[in-house]
């Protein structure tokens, strides 16, 4: 890899110089921000980070891994036993660095293990992996070590905040060198054919199981960091299947095609989720559940392909498809709009909620709304059913 | 030599209610290539649905099969005709169909089972019917179990009697086969594809009011049971109904000889037979 082929890019030191401002503030907020906005801003980072990172390997390569939870949840527990309550054995940088290693180790192990399966069967092998670990684990502490749950070292929020602001940081980086380098080209070579790409020469194997365990890193650092705010775990809070699909369906939210369409969507969208989470704590999975399906149904290649598809229509006219989008997308928005109303009538939780999820609704549905009003100005969607 | 024998019964009945949950997931992914990992939740929703009928009206479980079924067959066949069907002509290919599909699935999932939550909570449930013993010779089973293992072997035959016999089960082989050249053929796929979703919603339906009888219900119980139909539906072969029968049986018998010594240890031991099989012989036992 010759640097030279970076330092002469010039968007290269414009985004750099961009990021490096963005990073500046984010290092100084703690100092001018109350602790809430501190913790928010973790955990977004948090979810970013682990969206980056899983979309090193299934970015390119088309490879649904559902296991990120798995390397999350290790993280985790790597971090339960090495920070307990009753003291540190080691200090909390060396123990994140352990967890990252014990991440990439497992990433080896079923990366090599599982990497010949193709399509829903490496998903839905990935996915079993986290259950079976959190299984595995539920009958040891049940059976062998008779306990319930552990209790971890409590650690400063500043610290915290800053530890994740570091792997993001790491992660971020690595993302961007591994899509530069000789060795993202072999992934996407992968992604459109692997067998003409085994041909050119690349080791489709060993790209393939480094690149899976290398995004394993970052997930378990972020894991072992989160376990200490959590303070106090068991197998079903490490090893929480949503952590496998929230990072999917960040990065389609944003966009898989870019390199900046999965960061912008993580945020956005665990802004959304945090939101979501404290307003609506019982509601949350099933609104949750209805974006997902939302996100697939409309917007497959995400906001960037979105804006994307916008810009080419205004730029070249109207596109030929025609294709029934209005009847769905009401009636979703509809159910939405409608559980929202019902369950903050059910709990009479006052205006101010109300104002809160109304603005919510009518922004997600009102922008969804305007996009398709438009691209049906455009002969983009829309048409079909009315 | 007892033991052994109880073992290998408690297998069987076991290994009938798989194989029924099994049949209807193969046929939604053999299919209508859609990997419900919803399906569990539409077995939850059938026995809920049936604890309720029988605790606060005193319907019989039997005849809730006839409300359950159809009325599940109608959820099913809307969400494929709706959703699927436009992620399907939306999708670039094949293979980005089924990945974007599993996702939806998993967010019907998710608002299945939290609807359910919050209507009936997280209690476990559960009513007796037909709870009496059944002597067969040194084994004793309970008669509604036998019931149970009865009604799916009843209902996979009669399955696999109408995709082998007639000509909606013909149309829906042949969409198995090759979508593209079965709708050149005058098979109305969209129709075919969403009546095989349907059917699959309704054994899960079907199962689920079969499994209330015998076991607890409860909002969380469906991912378990996707769990155990995705593997045998792998075990068995993509798309193979008699596949996924056999197959079935075959997790029912480990999964009662594993729980005999640990009953922790049973979803463990299906994961080591899957990945063990995947590994091994990718297409599964009737797969092609």
């Amino acid at each position: 890899m010759d640097i030279t082929t970076f330092t002469s890019n010039k968007k290269f030191w414009i985004w750099g110089i961009s990021l490096l401002a963005v990073l500046a503030a984010l290092a100084t907020l703690p100092q001018w921000l109350g602790s809430y906005y501190v913790i928010l801003l973790k955990d977004i980072l948090m979810l970013v980070l682990i969206t980056v990172s899983w979309v090193i390997f299934s970015g390119p390569t088309g490879y649904m891994s559902l296991a990120s939870a798995a390397f999350f949840g290790v993280g985790v527990y790597t971090s339960a036993l090495l920070l307990p309550m009753t003291g540190a054995v080691l200090p909390l940088l060396l123990v994140i660095v352990i967890a990252g290693l014990v991440s990439f180790i497992l990433g080896l192990l079923a990366g090599a293990l599982t990497l010949r399966l193709k399509g829903i069967y490496f998903a839905v092998f990935t996915f079993g992996l986290v259950l079976l670990i959190q299984r595995f684990l539920l009958w040891f502490e049940m059976n062998i070590t008779h306990t319930r749950g552990r209790f971890v070292l409590l650690v400063e929020d500043n610290t915290i905040f800053y530890v994740m602001l570091a792997i993001f940081v790491a992660t971020l980086l690595t993302a961007y060198f591994i899509r530069r380098s000789k060795f993202g080209l072999a992934l996407q070579s992968i992604g459109l054919n692997e067998e003409a790409a085994a041909h050119s020469g690349v080791n489709v194997t060993r790209v393939k199981v480094i690149t899976f365990a290398i995004s394993a890193v970052f997930m378990g650092a972020a894991g072992a960091i989160y376990a200490t705010k959590l303070t106090y775990i068991d197998p079903y809070i490490a090893f929480n299947p949503l952590f496998s699909f929230l990072p999917v369906l960040m990065a389609i939210f944003g966009g898989l095609g870019s390199f900046y369409g999965p960061i912008i969507g993580a945020a956005l969208f665990s802004y959304l989720q945090e939101f979501l989470k404290t307003e609506f704590p019982f509601q949350y999975m099933i609104i949750f559940g209805l974006l997902l399906m939302a996100v697939i149904v409309f917007m497959p290649r995400g906001l960037v392909g979105l804006v994307q598809r916008l810009l080419a229509s205004l730029k070249e006219g109207p596109e030929e498809k025609s294709t029934p989008g209005w009847a769905i997308i009401f009636c979703l928005f509809g159910i939405l709009g409608g559980l929202v109303g019902w369950f903050i009538f059910r709990e009479r939780r006052g205006a101010r909620v109300l104002l809160k999820a109304g603005g919510v609704v009518t922004l997600i549905g009102g922008a969804a709304y305007l996009l398709m009003f438009l691209l049906t100005l455009l002969g983009g969607l829309g048409g079909g059913y009315f | 030599m007892e033991t052994v024998l109880n073992v290998a019964v408690a297998g069987l009945l076991l290994g009938g209610i798989f194989a029924l949950i099994s049949v209807g997931l193969s046929l939604q992914y053999g299919v209508a290539r859609v990997l419900n990992v919803a399906h569990g939740e539409f077995i939850m929703i059938g026995a809920f649905v049936t604890w309720v009928l029988y605790t606060e009206f005193g319907i019989n479980p039997l005849l809730c099969m006839v409300i359950v079924g159809p009325a599940i067959f109608v959820i099913g066949f809307i969400l494929y005709r709706t959703m699927f069907n436009y992620i399907r002509i939306k999708a670039p290919s094949p293979d980005a169909f089924e990945g974007n599909s599993i996702l939806a699935a998993f967010g019907l999932l998710f608002v299945i089972q939290y609807i359910a939550l919050t209507l009936w909570g997280s209690n476990i449930h559960g009513y007796t019917y037909l709870a009496f013993p059944i002597h067969l010779g040194t084994v004793t089973i309970a008669a509604n179990r036998l019931v149970t293992l009865g009604f799916a072997v009843g209902i996979s035959f009669v399955f696999y009697i109408f995709l082998a016999r007639t000509r909606l089960g013909k149309a829906i082989r042949s969409a198995a086969q090759d979508p593209a050249t079965a709708s050149l053929m005058g098979v109305n796929i969209k129709r075919v594809l969403a009546i095989c979703f349907g059917l699959g919603a309704l054994m899960a339906g079907i199962a689920g009011v079969l499994l209330s009888m015998t076991y607890p219900v409860n909002a969380n119980m469906g991912l378990h049971y996707t769990i155990i139909a995705i593997i045998v539906v792998v075990l068995g072969g993509m798309g193979s109904i008699v596949g996924s029968f056999i197959g079935g049986f075959i997790l029912g018998i480990v999964g009662s000889i594993v729980s005999y010594f640990d009953p922790g240890l049973a979803l463990v031991a299906y994961y080591a037979i899957f990945i063990l099989l995947l590994l091994v012989r990718p297409k599964g036992i009737m797969g092609k």
